[in-house]
């Protein structure tokens, strides 16, 4: 055990706090009697009533669950396909190209990504609403979802297809009985990372969205552009609660999986 | 009533009517500017095991590769009986491998596994269930049906992996390096499980190696090869008692290697007799070949450190050379000492412990007698 001393105290404190600090802010104002959010007026829950009862924000939050699972299955399907493709096709002239394509959307301004979409679903004549949306997000998450799934399929062994084939499987039949269920676990954390990405873009969706279609982040923007209200405190601390919900399970479920792995390794070394 | 025929020697490439399985015609690869194999042809014959053995980088897992469908030849043709293979796909092959890795899939239970490949072939379920308890039983595997890979041993592994390549009754099995990941002693156990029951089904094995031992204990035939060429294809005792160069005498065991020159043959010597000459002073080596050798050619002896007796006292024999012992290696059952015969030249001479070593008379600085038949060594050219 490392020893306590001051100095690990304050910058442990100064860390989370920094980290934490506003959120925690937010969450206690969710509960504040008063309409003015910076006035504390004593406890109340009145506000997440209220929250229910507004068609706009539940609206905007419909939208936003359609088109975080649509585009996050999209982008699952394709950002597979391609990294499946990059890995396992070898090296062929023009490869680096190809890769760093798929990569470039990563550290590309959002603005500009947002915009390029924009004018191009007017220049194919596509209204704008929840599919566009659902493409535009289909997009940048796809290139997130391919590094996931290509750093699994780096190390997935690939005599196992080879096995499949030799054993009478066509190529595809051997991606979809051996290598998929073996891959799955990446699919899954790329299709949930897709899904959050999606579930909080503002940006890329303000420029493609349609007037029927706002999606939950733009609402709570030009909600907040009015001033702040105590409701909007009281929706952001329900996705609080929902994110971090996801995350201790995501994590306790990985956690006992690789515990079950170890005690049946445990059992084959006994036997 | 006729007498019923004792059991032939199974050996059909001695046999000119023979047709064989796998024929090689010709066949290079090459991999941009690396040619993996070179202009090869080999006939391999049904219900052969047959190992193809070499260093690695010789070409030697390309060759299985193409077998199993998994590289083109760039030139040449491979037929599986005498159909071309070359344009059908791994899934279409009669030919299932066993891979170095295993590649058991690591989400299906060893039942899943083995079935894996009946469930894609038109045969019924009922057969399925039937045909993998088979392949259990014969294994030795039926207690860990339900496992999964990771369940289970190294052991077990290996053999889950064999009974999935050999589920599907292939006409061809191959074995990439197949007892690599195991340890030494279960390595030896398995090497006899695999040739029984390469006996009991009667399938054509080709298994890839490194470990000559492996290749020696286990194959009918063992192919050498060297940098995409086959160096040498015979049984293993022609290998290791003649080997046609000094590349796979050298590969194959240990070896004396004494470089000479062939002396002009003395009057009413046998036919097959050589003599070689390799020292200015000492008498020259009195040896036997099958080839004729011009005077004066430049060749090998080598001699295998067990043909070479080791004695205290001038034996009669063909060939004598004495020396003195550098070097004692006790590995239990045999010994092999170090003998320097003439500056620079060491021979190994092998002889069996049947005395402890405390009543061992041969000792560091010993002054000793070599010898050995006219018989017992190879002249080689190369």
């Amino acid at each position: 055990m490392r020893k306590f001393s001051w100095f690990n105290a304050t910058s442990l404190t100064f860390g989370f706090a920094f980290l934490y600090l506003p959120m925690l802010i937010l969450i206690i104002y969710s509960f504040n009697e008063s309409r003015l959010v910076t006035v504390w007026a004593g406890f109340s829950t009145k506000w997440y009533g209220e929250l229910f009862q507004n068609k706009a924000f539940l609206d905007a939050a419909k939208v936003t669950i359609k088109v975080a699972f649509w585009s996050s299955t999209l982008a699952t399907i394709l950002g597979t396909m391609a990294a499946y493709i990059m890995v396992r096709t070898g090296q062929f002239r023009g490869r680096g190209l190809f890769s760093g394509m798929i990569y470039a959307p990563l550290v590309m301004p959002e603005v500009i990504t947002g915009l390029s979409l924009l004018l191009f679903f007017i220049a194919i004549g596509l209204d704008r609403g929840v599919i566009t949306i659902v493409l535009a997000h289909t997009t940048f998450a796809m290139c997130y979802v391919s590094v996931v799934v290509t750093s699994r399929l780096v190390s997935f062994d690939q005599s196992l297809e080879e096995a499949a084939l030799d054993l009478g499987c066509t190529p595809f039949d051997a991606f979809r009985s051996v290598t998929l269920p073996i891959i799955m676990p990446a699919v899954i954390s790329g299709w949930l990372l897709a899904f959050t990405l999606s579930l909080d873009d503002l940006v890329i969706a303000s420029f493609t969205s349609g007037p029927s279609s706002t999606t939950l982040p733009i609402k709570i923007f030009s909600a907040v552009r009015l001033g702040v209200t105590p409701e909007i405190n009281a929706l952001s601390t329900i996705m609080i609660g929902l994110v971090t919900i996801g995350v201790i399970s995501a994590s306790l479920v990985s956690r006992s999986m690789s515990i079950k792995a170890k005690a049946d390794e445990r059992r084959a070394e006994q036997d | 009533m006729a007498q019923p025929k004792p059991d032939a020697i199974f050996a059909p490439w001695d046999d000119p009517a023979a047709t064989p399985l796998i024929q090689f015609k010709n066949v290079t690869k090459r991999f941009g500017d690396f040619t993996a194999i070179d202009n090869l042809t080999l006939d391999i014959y049904a219900q052969e095991f047959f190992a193809l053995l070499g260093p690695s980088g010789c070409g030697k897992t390309t060759l299985m590769r193409m077998l199993g469908g998994f590289e083109t030849p760039t030139t040449g043709q491979i037929f599986l009986d005498g159909v071309d293979i070359g344009p059908v796909p791994p899934n279409e092959r009669p030919v299932n491998m066993m891979f170095q890795s295993y590649a058991l899939f690591p989400h299906l239970t060893v039942w899943d596994n083995i079935a894996f490949g009946l469930k894609r072939s038109d045969m019924h379920k009922d057969e399925i269930g039937d045909r993998v308890e088979k392949m259990l039983k014969l294994t030795q595997l039926e207690k860990f049906a339900k496992r999964k890979p990771h369940q289970i041993s190294g052991g077990q592994r290996q053999r889950v992996a064999l009974a999935r390549s050999l589920a599907k009754a292939p006409k061809l099995l191959l074995l990439d390096e197949p007892l690599g990941a195991l340890d030494k002693k279960l390595r030896h156990e398995t090497q006899f499980e695999l040739m029984d029951i390469q006996e009991t089904i009667g399938t054509t094995f080709v298994i890839v190696t490194h470990d000559q031992e492996e290749a020696m204990t286990v194959a009918s035939r063992v192919a050498v090869m060297v940098d995409g060429t086959l160096s040498q294809v015979a049984t293993p005792d022609q290998i290791y008692e003649a080997p046609n160069s000094t590349y796979v005498a050298d590969f194959i065991g240990d070896v004396n290697l004494i470089e000479g020159t062939v002396d002009v043959p003395e009057k009413n010597a046998a036919s097959d007799a050589v003599s070689i000459r390799w020292s200015a002073t000492e008498p020259a080596i009195k040896a036997t070949s099958d080839l004729t050798f011009g005077a004066a050619a430049t060749v090998h002896f080598a001699i295998r450190p067990e043909k070479v007796s080791i004695s205290t006292e001038a034996p009669e024999a063909d060939n004598v050379m004495s020396g003195k012992i550098l070097d004692i290696a006790y590995l239990g059952n045999i010994s092999t000492y170090h003998v320097e015969v003439a500056p620079g030249l060491i021979i190994k001479a092998q002889a069996t412990n049947v005395r402890r070593v405390s009543r061992r008379n041969l000792t560091w600085e010993d002054h000793v007698y070599l010898s050995w038949t006219d018989t017992a060594g190879v002249v080689l050219m190369t």
